[in-house]
């Protein structure tokens, strides 16, 4: 009998997420109710996966189809830890748009439940099953203001594209399973014998797949306008936690079965981190909407993951966790700033909205200059050690060409956080906003904007946790 | 463990921008805010003072180490000073608060942001100055774009944005090689801490390409020709303590960088590249100074000065001749001293007729002869007037430049002449001849805080002009140490 310990995080959040539905259903007005169950959903959650499986090397469970290591607790906590904050941050944004209903946090949990069943999955069929799991929430999500016809809109196209790469994904896994036999991943690996070409394409379309999730170039198009029309908070989501579950499988696809295969997919890798890094810096400069910009952005910053990753080694896909979980903060603090522009129950999101903040509000105006000089990698703030590990990870591999090129496009991306900055710093001022912001708005900013720019003190904790994960 | 000199330096500017950051921001005058900022900063030159008293000038290892573990297994956080850097310190900690007492006539508006902008401007200039580990060098070296950017986008001019995103743009440009460069350097050599760097050496078939992924940064900041058109840019629309604080330290951080870093840790590469830092500087000298010659606005003349003086830095570095070096160094403390002052004239007369423009002016002697007089002293210094500071450091370049190379020196050496021209003809133009304009009359003379930093400038200028002796003394040992090593990589090649 396998462990149950183990998975009691999944099996404690499934379990809530059916009991919230039917309180939901049966108890009238309870919204606020299972919002904050579904909060401390998340704190128990997170306590479990530190309890239970943060010092277990590497079990797996249920015939090897799920598997417990360093890395799936690491992104385990941080997937739970995004969706617990972004869940704080909605409350106030939903009740202006009166879309504070039972199903969103309900949703929210039932997308992260799919999305630590993808961390853990060590079998093509248990990551599929919780990809479309968290696609299915996301979908709704996205769709949730439906009331405006851009969130209608977003929702309908993330649901078609998302739709045919999951074919796509899925016509990969049959391919692999036709030449290996199996879709555990460890069976794979030992069936594996390289010089099968219907393995190099499946490889292929599950890594197109992945990247359309990822939503790395090409596989981008998607992104801007489904951020730009989703509600802002669940934009904040989107660029956070699905892309940490999809990293996590991408590590575990290409360095668990397919390791020796590294010549085939290792140019493939490169390809979209180079693509991704140079158009997500250059498309992001003629942006007016500051979420289209997030888009633009967080599709270059996935260039710089998967940079880390393309290096086929252990300090690589270090680098590439060190990198995303420090981008996950930094998304939180930017988009907490975003979600503080509301005067007179309206949000803005243009960039021309931001003119000359800092005359009436240098509190913030401070944390967004914090944040988007970290953004654009300026030492010594955060995000420029995020670049740093992931390009020393590069160059240890000699590739110099990944990394020559990925630091010339965090010029160019310098260029577009300055004309924010500039906006914020150098513009004339405009109407003041309202300062009557939730306790959670706040100390999201207070505590991200501290870890970014504290981060140089104690550089080696952060690194000291990831460097546990050793795949290879 | 002695008590940590060196980062408490580098700490104590931030500890009072702290303390600003918490006072309340009032509107107009804020004396609080400036008295803070200035006695932060007075205290630090104190340190530095201290600092350079204690001294050891009999050796040229490096002395008021600190080391700490920072990130694990990878970098330590290591500071320390030999002669050549020390006297950067000093420079960085006496023109700051001079640049303090300034901003009451040049900055109006924010003026708490303003102090504290420059106090961690400063902290950073010093952590550049005293980091002996490469990526800590690289963190303070980037993070000044920062405090500086803001300071010429919030304060500057009318084209300050444009100003601004070129600085920045070009500067962060320049610096990502040097970023690839040491990250190869540590996987070559295993670690980037300077000194163990400077007794591994570093392989000589990696050393030409990461000596120019080094110059490429170094180049843009020096700013050497042709990289050099965000200078001017720059220093127009910075206001004066910003024009200041770029002109007298931020470009020295590109020549100390290239002493300590591109002839200590790449000897064979600097020997091949010397020719073309010799004709990139000729060019410079050469070149700019007849820009210069052309100019309407004074800022913008002193600016392109600045390159050429630069220009005679690079060169004097890349004698690799004990003359030169030393000269290198004197003419860019020199320079910290001559350009802040001349900034600070121009600003001077800004403050009072709002116009830069040369032709605006004319005819001043009489009406503001203080100013007239201690303005025609900076001139005389930029010029390179024996008996002046800006004297020694050109007079010993070009003789280590004739050791070396003699067609190079004798192109220099008509730089010297031009400069003696477009300076002369600059003052001539705004001090002397007919008022061009009944608006001058109402100019008044230095006010005390004006008089009281010219004369701060004004003396050392004088002092180590007559008598440099002190600080060849400090700097002597570590350059022959330096030129010793360099000779020693090269025999051994």
């Amino acid at each position: 009998m396998d462990n149950l310990n183990l998975v009691l995080p999944e099996i404690f959040v499934s379990l809530s997420v059916m009991f919230l539905l039917i309180l939901g259903v049966f108890k009238k007005e309870s919204s606020q109710l299972t919002f904050n169950l579904s909060l401390i959903t998340f704190l128990i959650a997170i306590i479990f996966v530190i309890n239970e499986t943060f010092s277990v090397n590497r079990i797996t469970l249920f015939n090897d189809s799920v598997v417990i290591d360093h890395m799936a607790s690491l992104m385990k906590i941080i997937t739970l830890i995004g969706g617990f904050l972004v869940l704080g941050i909605s409350s106030n944004y939903l009740k202006t748009f009166k879309i504070f209903k039972i199903e969103y946090p309900i949703l929210i949990l039932s997308s992260v439940l799919g999305m630590m069943i993808m961390i853990s999955s060590n079998d093509l069929m248990v990551f599929y099953m919780g990809l479309e799991l968290q696609s299915l929430a996301l979908y709704v999500l996205a769709t949730f203001n439906r009331d405006q016809l851009k969130s209608s809109e977003a929702g309908l196209k993330y649901f078609v594209l998302s739709a045919l790469s999951s074919g796509l994904l899925l016509y990969g896994c049959s391919l692999i399973y036709g030449f290996s036999g199996s879709t555990n991943f460890d069976v794979i690996t030992n069936q594996l014998t390289s010089n099968e070409y219907a393995l190099t394409f499946g490889i292929v379309f599950i890594l197109v797949g992945l990247a359309f999730k990822i939503s790395a170039v090409p596989f981008h198009m998607w992104a801007p306008d489904v951020y730009e029309g989703s509600p802002t908070t669940v934009t904040l989501f989107f660029t956070m936690v699905p892309k940490i579950a999809a990293l996590t499988v991408f590590i575990r696809f290409l360095y668990v079965p397919f390791l020796n295969l590294i010549d085939q997919w290792q140019m493939i890798i490169v390809f979209l981190s180079i693509a991704s890094m140079i158009f997500g810096a250059i498309a992001a400069i003629g942006q007016t909407n500051i979420k289209r910009l997030v888009a633009y952005s967080s599709i270059g910053h996935i260039g710089y993951t998967l940079a880390g990753l393309a290096t086929g080694s252990n300090d690589g896909i270090q680098s590439s966790i060190t990198y995303i979980c420090i981008y996950v903060v930094m998304n939180l603090a930017l988009f907490s700033c975003l979600l503080m522009l509301k005067r007179n129950d309206q949000y803005y999101e243009d960039i021309d909205d931001l003119s000359g903040l800092s005359k009436n509000h240098p509190m913030l105006s401070l944390s967004l200059l914090i944040i988007l000089f970290s953004l654009a990698g300026i030492p010594p703030l955060a995000g420029f050690f995020a670049k740093f590990y992931v390009f020393k990870a590069v160059i240890e591999q000699s590739m110099y060409f990944l990394a020559i090129v990925g630091l010339l496009s965090t010029v160019i991306a310098a260029f577009y956080y300055l004309r924010i900055i500039k906006i914020i710093y150098f513009d004339k001022e405009k109407e003041k906003y309202d300062s009557d912001h939730g306790i959670w708005l706040k100390f999201s900013i207070t505590f991200s904007t501290i870890l970014i720019l504290l981060y140089f003190i104690f550089p080696s904790q952060l690194i000291e946790v990831v460097s546990r994960i050793v795949i290879i | 463990m002695n008590f940590p000199i060196l980062s408490s330096l580098i700490l104590l500017p931030i500890v009072g921008a702290l303390f600003l950051f918490f006072t309340k921001d009032k509107d107009g005058n804020n004396l609080t805010a400036k008295y803070v900022a200035l006695f932060t900063t007075i205290v630090n030159f104190l340190i530095s003072i201290y600092l350079w008293i204690s001294f050891d000038q009999t050796t040229s290892s490096f002395q008021f180490v600190e080391e700490r573990i920072w990130i694990k297994d990878f970098i330590n956080y290591k500071v320390g000073v030999d002669g050549i850097s020390i006297l950067f310190i000093l420079l960085t900690t006496f023109i700051t608060p001079l640049c303090i007492v300034s901003v009451n006539n040049s900055v109006k508006n924010r003026l708490r942001d303003f102090l504290i902008a420059i106090l961690i401007m400063e902290s950073f200039m010093i952590g550049v100055f005293c980091a002996l580990d490469l990526v800590v060098f690289y963190l303070f070296f980037e993070a000044g774009l920062i405090p500086m950017f803001l300071i010429i986008g919030i304060w500057g001019g009318p084209k300050r944005v444009y100003s601004a995103f070129k600085f920045f743009l070009y500067t962060l440009l320049g610096s990502v090689l040097m970023l690839v460069a040491i990250i190869s350097i540590y996987w070559i050599s295993g670690t980037t801490d300077v000194i163990a760097l400077y007794e591994l050496g570093i392989d000589a078939k990696y050393q030409n390409l990461l000596w120019l992924a080094f110059f490429s940064s170094f180049a843009v900041k020096t700013p050497m020709w042709p990289v050099h058109t965000w200078l001017p840019d720059a220093h127009v629309e910075a206001p004066t303590a910003g024009s200041v604080l770029l002109a007298a330290i931020l470009l020295k951080m590109a020549g100390y960088g290239f002493i300590r870093f591109s002839l200590g840790l790449f000897p064979l590469a600097s020997e091949v590249f010397t020719p073309l830092v010799y004709t990139l500087s000729v060019i410079a000298i050469i070149f700019t100074s007849f820009i210069a010659l052309m100019q309407e606005d004074m800022k913008k003349l002193i600016a392109y000065s600045s390159v050429a003086h630069m220009g005679f830095v690079t060169l004097g570095i890349f004698t690799l001749q004990q003359q030169g070096i030393e000269g290198s160094i004197i003419q860019m403390l020199s320079h910290g001293l001559v350009s802040a002052a001349l900034f600070l004239c121009v600003g001077v007369v800004y403050d009072r007729m709002h116009s830069r423009l040369i032709k605006s002016y004319g005819g001043i002697v009489t009406i503001i002869p203080k100013y007239s007089i201690l303005f025609m002293l900076f001139t005389l210094a930029a010029l390179g007037l024996p008996g002046t500071f800006g004297f020694v450091g050109e007079f010993l370049i070009l003789m280590g430049a004739f050791k070396d190379n003699f067609l190079v020196a004798v192109i220099a050496s008509f730089g010297v002449i031009l400069g003696a021209a477009y300076m002369l003809w600059l003052y001539k133009r705004v001090v002397f001849g007919k008022l061009v304009n009944d608006d001058l009359k109402q100019m008044v003379d230095l006010n005390k805080s004006e008089y009281l930093i010219l004369t701060c400038l004004a003396v050392p200028t004088l002092f180590f002009g007559f008598y440099p002796e002190p600080l060849f003394n400090t700097i002597e040992v570590s350059v022959t140490d330096l030129i010793n090593m360099h000779n020693l990589s090269i025999a051994s090649k």
